[in-house]
């Protein structure tokens, strides 16, 4: 096995484990409350969990600390994965969970910074999370400060223009301090990308708008930490990580699926799925 | 002859030289150096000067990122673009997130006369008071716009400021005291309420100058918060002198008039005329030119005071 060749066996086996739970409770959260989009929510939970427990420096008790490394999701529509992850570091109580969506909860279907400790900004609308992520990281540079800052978008989402004005200015700005993690499911809502609206070459775009590029297998926790671990990739230029990964992730039932974009598991689905994930974690 | 002001140099001049004091002050600009007027800041910041070229949805993200880290941002451009281009992101990343960013639609209203509708930022009121958690700011002269970017330093939250180009004469005496949400009593009269703010202000002051010649004293309030409205002042307008006229350099859609009008008829319903730019794109024709045709003046307004008057018996 790859993951095993890298050795780091313990980490590794660690978070694959919390990768797991974190897509369990995902799963029960989303048909507890009979909303939500697990299809980028499977494909997004081993980068959630490895930047959350082995890259950010964050501390879940101190979530203003000024010197934090920032995470944006910029992918909002995954707001559970992030809500469970964030519960899963220490942010809140995982039983907080169980709240999700109904009336007056903190975890809204699309993330609010006011409410949940740990969120950076509220996102929801596509194309806005990298825009924020370049002033942050520009705001690092600006302040000698060596905080870093992550940012999760999906791959349909670049189909909004608003991450190409972003994209080419934290190149301008030299924000290596900057890394865009690309969820590349290649499904977006209805449809396959490359069926909806062409994104490939898609690693040619980002190093022809002046980012340093490595292309990884977004569900092979030692690769997504040693890539991270290489960060900044070349002094100078922004970093992007194309995560090869697949919808629905680890349900077989929904993998490549677009149909479980935002499709909710009845009872059945649930249990089948909750198995096959058990089955992965042991 | 009155001595008349661009608010621009008020509003950089107080800029940089609160910059000076404070490292947190930036400026954000879409390529807009010269028309902000902001060359001098980047002359003597030119770090803290951050151009993101023309990109507005990329320059309010940047803003609102900017404000995460610690920094207090304005972000300044030409208020047709700066609002309405980037709109949901002032909504999600500013007003939503209530990141402390400081947007500055300069150059507003119908300032760029001949430049024609799609460079006429007469919706922005509209566009950004309907918004939750914004405020929304419209200085009507020099004094005025410099307090303004004091207070927008020292209160924290997205805000928006609408500065116009269009020379003003100085309307506040030097010591008022600009409060968010509190209108400015200019002139007291309890026959009928002038309510304007930005570039009409003078022109109301100049109507009530003429009202009072026919004997009809007119109180004038300088709205320069369209939201958080000082509904206060509103209302005491109402029962006081029975009667209210609006002039804003905007839409009669949605801005000051409809902000006051809401009050009134919720409050204490008396007849009001809304005096704005009536729901067309504006012919071909400078600056002041169009405020002549829309009425927008000292005479318009007398006109409109007059027959509001004699209405309300």
């Amino acid at each position: 096995m790859k993951d095993t060749q890298r050795g780091n066996t313990e980490k590794v086996e660690r978070l694959r484990e919390l990768a797991s739970s974190v897509r369990r409770w995902d799963l029960q959260v989303v048909h507890g409350a009979k909303l939500g989009h697990v299809g980028g929510e499977m494909s997004a939970s081993d980068i959630l969990v490895t930047l959350y427990f082995a890259v950010l420096r964050i501390d879940p008790s101190r979530p203003d600390d000024p010197e934090r490394d920032r995470f944006i999701l910029s992918k909002g529509h995954s707001a559970v994965a992030l809500y469970t992850t964030l519960a899963h570091a220490g942010f809140f109580p995982l039983e907080e969970l169980k709240t999700f969506a109904q009336p007056l909860s903190r975890l809204n279907g699309h993330p609010d910074r006011k409410k949940v400790p740990g969120v950076e900004t509220n996102t929801g609308p596509l194309g806005h999370g990298l825009p924020v992520a370049v002033g942050a990281a520009l705001a690092a540079k600006l302040q000698d400060s060596s905080w870093r800052v992550f940012v999760l978008t999906g791959d349909g989402e670049l189909q909004e223009g608003s991450n190409w004005e972003a994209a080419m200015s934290a190149a301008h700005y030299k924000l290596d301090n900057l890394t865009v993690i690309v969820d590349r499911n290649r499904l977006q809502q209805g449809d396959w990308t490359e069926q909806t609206m062409h994104l490939e070459p898609l690693a040619d775009k980002w190093r022809a708008f002046g980012w340093s590029v490595r292309e990884v297998d977004g569900h092979d926790i030692a690769e997504l930490l040693e890539t991270f671990s290489r960060v900044p990739f070349e002094p100078g230029k922004p970093n992007c990580i194309i995560a090869h990964t697949h919808k629905g992730q680890g349900v077989s039932f929904m993998r490549d699926k677009a149909a479980w974009h935002h499709r909710v598991p009845n009872a059945e689905e649930l249990a089948t799925a909750l198995k096959e994930l058990e089955e992965v974690a042991s | 002859m009155t001595q008349l002001y661009d608010c621009r140099d008020a509003f950089e001049n107080k800029l940089r030289e609160l910059a000076s004091q404070d490292q947190r002050i930036v400026a954000v600009v879409n390529d807009s150096v010269g028309s902000s007027k902001l060359n001098q800041f980047g002359q003597m910041y030119p770090v803290r000067l951050v151009n993101v070229g023309i990109a507005e949805q990329n320059m309010i993200g940047v803003g609102a990122g900017l404000a995460n880290g610690g920094l207090i941002p304005f972000v300044c451009g030409a208020s047709p673009f700066l609002t309405g281009r980037a709109l949901e992101q002032i909504k999600a990343d500013l007003a939503y997130s209530n990141t402390n960013v400081k947007l500055c639609g300069m150059s507003s209203g119908m300032a760029y006369g001949e430049l024609g509708p799609t460079h006429h930022s007469i919706e922005d009121m509209a566009w950004l008071r309907a918004i939750a958690n914004m405020t929304v700011i419209v200085p009507a002269d020099p004094v005025e716009t410099a307090q303004t970017v004091e207070v927008a330093v020292s209160t924290a939250g997205p805000m928006f400021i609408r500065v116009s180009r269009l020379p003003v004469p100085i309307v506040h005496d030097p010591d008022y005291h600009f409060e968010i949400g509190k209108a400015a009593l200019l002139r007291d009269g309890g026959d009928i309420t002038l309510i304007a703010n930005g570039v009409l202000v003078c022109q109301a002051l100049a109507a009530a100058e003429m009202l009072a010649k026919e004997g009809i004293h007119a109180r004038v309030l300088n709205m320069s918060t369209v939201r958080p409205l000082d509904n206060e002042a509103v209302q005491a307008a109402a029962t006081e002198t029975g009667g209210i006229l609006t002039a804003e350099e905007h839409t009669v859609f949605g801005g000051l008039g409809s902000a006051v009008a809401e009050v009134v008829v919720s409050t204490h319903p008396v007849p009001m005329r809304i005096l704005g730019v009536p729901g067309v794109f504006a012919p071909t024709g400078s600056a002041s030119w169009l405020l002549e045709h829309f009425g927008l003046t000292a005479q318009g307004i007398f006109d409109a005071a007059l027959e509001l008057v004699k209405r309300k018996g």
